[in-house]
C-alpha cells in the first residue's frame, strides 16, 4: 500500500517537531535533571528521583523553552490535521488493519491517542496561566512537580517508541521505507515497520 | 498526468494566497487586541506570540491562581541570585530601608513616591501561591502586600498606557501588559510567611505575579514605570529576560 502525501508530509513534520521537542527537553531538564512528586520540590527537599545528570545552568533552558513552544506548537497543529485526517479517511482503521499487526496497531494508537495527549496535558499543567482557568488540569494529578515527572516519564515512553520504530524500520529494509515515506514509492516486500 | 500537476498548483496557489491575507488579517486583529507580546522577533517568536495570543484569550476574565491552605507551605524556600551590590542599595540596607520610597511616574496623571509607611497602611491582600523558577524547581509561600491595582489606581494611570514597567535596584527590570498588571492577585508585596520580606527575597519590596514563571516576580523594587510602548527600554524586547535568551511572557 501507498503512503497518501497527506501521510508523507505530516510524517516528516512531526519528525522534525519531534527531534526539537526532544533536544530542547532535555536542555530544559538539565537546569534541574531532580524530580519530585506532589506540588513542590527544590534542592533541599526530598526528591523521587535524582537523576544521573549533571545540574547545567548556561542559560540553555532559555533557547530550551523558545524551541520547545515553537516545536510543540508545530506538532500540536500538525498532529490534530493528522488525527482529524486519519478518523475522517479511515486511515486508523482500514489502512492499519491490512498493513500491520495487532501489537503494532495498539502501540501506534497508544501514541497517538494517549501519550500524545498526555504529553500536552501534563504540559499545560505544569503552566500557573492555564491552570488559573482549570485547575483540575494539575489537581487531578497530585500537583505541579507530579505533572513534571509524568511529563518526563511519558517523554520517555515516547523516546522509547521511537527506538523501536528505527529499529523496526531498519531491519525491514531502511532505504526501501525511507523512499516509501518521503516519494510515495511503493515497496515490494509485504514487512512494514 | 500535466492535469494533475496544474491542479496541485492551483490548489497550492489558492492555499498560498489565503494562508498570507489569513496572516496579515491575523495579525492586524492580534496587534489592536494586544495579543503580540514584544519579543515577537524572529523563528521563535511565532511560537512565543501563538502561546501569548492563545493564552491572553483564554484568561481575558482575570482567572486566579491557586492558593493553598497554610498547612501546605513549604519548608524550603531557595533563591537565585545575590542583592543588588551596588551602594544605593546597600546604604538602604544598612539604614532599615528608612528613606526607601517607590517612585511611580510615566503615563499617569498623578505620579507617586510612596514610603513603606504609607504602602503598609494601603489595603493589603496575603495570597498562599506557588511560584515555579524556571530551572525547574518549586515551592509554596504565603505573601502579603498591596494589590498593583491600587497603585495603579492612586496614580489614575491615562488611557494610553499599555505596560507597566518595573526597575529595581539591580538590571533584572521587566514589564507587564495591562491584563496581568490589573489582576486581583499581582502584588507589591513587602512581608513573606507572615514575617518582613527576606532579603534575598527583595526587600524592601517585591513584585508577586503568580500567573506567571518567578523570574516575572521583580525584586528590590525601586520604581514602576506606566508606558505605552516597550521599544525604547533597553532593547526594546519588554524586559532583560529575552536580552538573557529567556521568554517575556512566562504564563509558559
Amino acid at each position: 500500500m501507498r503512503h497518501t502525501l497527506f501521510v508523507r508530509a505530516t510524517h516528516w513534520i512531526h519528525t522534525a517537531g519531534f527531534v526539537a521537542l526532544a533536544v530542547s527537553g532535555v536542555a530544559i531538564l538539565l537546569a534541574h535533571p531532580r524530580l519530585y512528586w506532589g506540588e513542590t520540590g527544590s534542592v533541599g527537599t526530598g526528591s523521587l528521583l535524582d537523576l544521573p545528570l549533571p545540574f547545567v545552568l548556561v542559560g540553555q533552558s532559555g533557547w530550551g523553552r523558545y524551541l520547545h513552544f515553537l516545536s510543540a506548537w508545530v506538532c500540536v497543529i500538525n498532529g490534530s490535521l493528522y488525527a482529524v485526517f486519519g478518523l475522517s479517511t479511515r486511515h486508523f482503521g482500514q489502512n492499519m488493519a491490512q498493513n500491520y499487526n495487532v501489537l503494532q496497531r495498539l502501540t501506534y494508537l497508544v501514541v497517538v491517542f494517549a501519550l500524545f495527549p498526555l504529553m500536552l496535558w501534563t504540559g499545560f499543567a505544569m503552566s500557573p496561566a492555564l491552570t488559573s482557568v482549570f485547575p483540575a488540569l494539575v489537581t487531578i494529578l497530585g500537583g505541579q512537580q507530579s505533572a513534571r515527572t509524568i511529563h518526563f516519564f511519558a517523554a520517555g515512553a515516547l523516546m522509547l517508541f521511537l527506538l523501536v520504530h528505527i529499529t523496526m524500520v531498519y531491519r525491514t529494509g531502511f532505504a526501501k521505507h525511507l523512499r516509501a515515506m518521503t516519494t510515495g514509492h511503493v515497496a515490494s516486500g509485504k514487512e512494514r515497520a | 498526468m500535466s492535469r494533475v500537476l496544474s491542479r496541485r498548483r492551483l490548489i497550492t496557489a489558492g492555499f498560498g494566497v489565503a494562508g498570507v491575507s489569513g496572516l496579515a488579517a491575523a495579525n492586524r486583529i492580534a496587534s489592536r487586541y494586544g495579543l503580540i507580546p514584544p519579543d515577537h522577533g524572529g523563528i521563535y517568536g511565532i511560537g512565543e506570540t501563538l502561546t501569548y495570543a492563545s493564552q491572553r484569550i483564554l484568561m481575558s476574565h482575570h482567572s486566579l491562581a491557586r492558593e493553598f491552605n497554610r498547612s501546605q507551605i513549604s519548608n524550603v524556600f531557595p533563591v537565585n541570585g545575590d542583592p543588588p551590590q551596588n551602594p544605593a542599595y546597600q546604604r538602604l540596607l544598612r539604614q532599615g530601608f528608612a528613606s526607601w520610597r517607590l517612585v511611580v511616574d510615566g503615563l499617569v496623571s498623578n505620579p507617586l513616591s510612596i514610603s513603606m509607611a504609607e504602602l503598609k497602611r494601603y489595603p493589603s491582600r496575603t495570597q498562599i501561591t506557588h511560584q515555579a523558577c524556571e530551572e525547574g524547581w518549586s515551592f509554596i509561600a504565603e505573601w502579603t502586600g498591596v494589590p498593583l491595582s491600587h497603585i495603579l489606581n492612586l496614580a489614575r494611570v491615562l488611557p494610553q498606557g499599555r505596560y507597566v514597567v518595573f526597575f529595581p535596584f539591580d538590571e533584572s527590570w521587566d514589564s507587564l501588559d495591562m491584563l496581568e498588571a490589573w489582576h486581583p492577585q499581582t502584588l507589591l508585596a513587602y512581608a513573606m510567611n507572615g514575617q518582613e520580606l527576606p532579603t534575598p527575597h527583595g526587600a524592601p519590596l517585591r513584585l508577586r505575579v503568580p500567573r506567571q514563571l518567578g523570574y516575572k516576580s521583580v525584586k528590590y523594587l525601586s520604581r514602576i514605570t506606566v508606558t505605552d510602548t516597550l521599544k525604547n527600554i533597553g532593547k526594546g524586547l519588554g524586559s532583560v529576560s529575552p536580552e538573557w535568551g529567556y521568554s517575556w511572557y512566562a504564563g509558559i
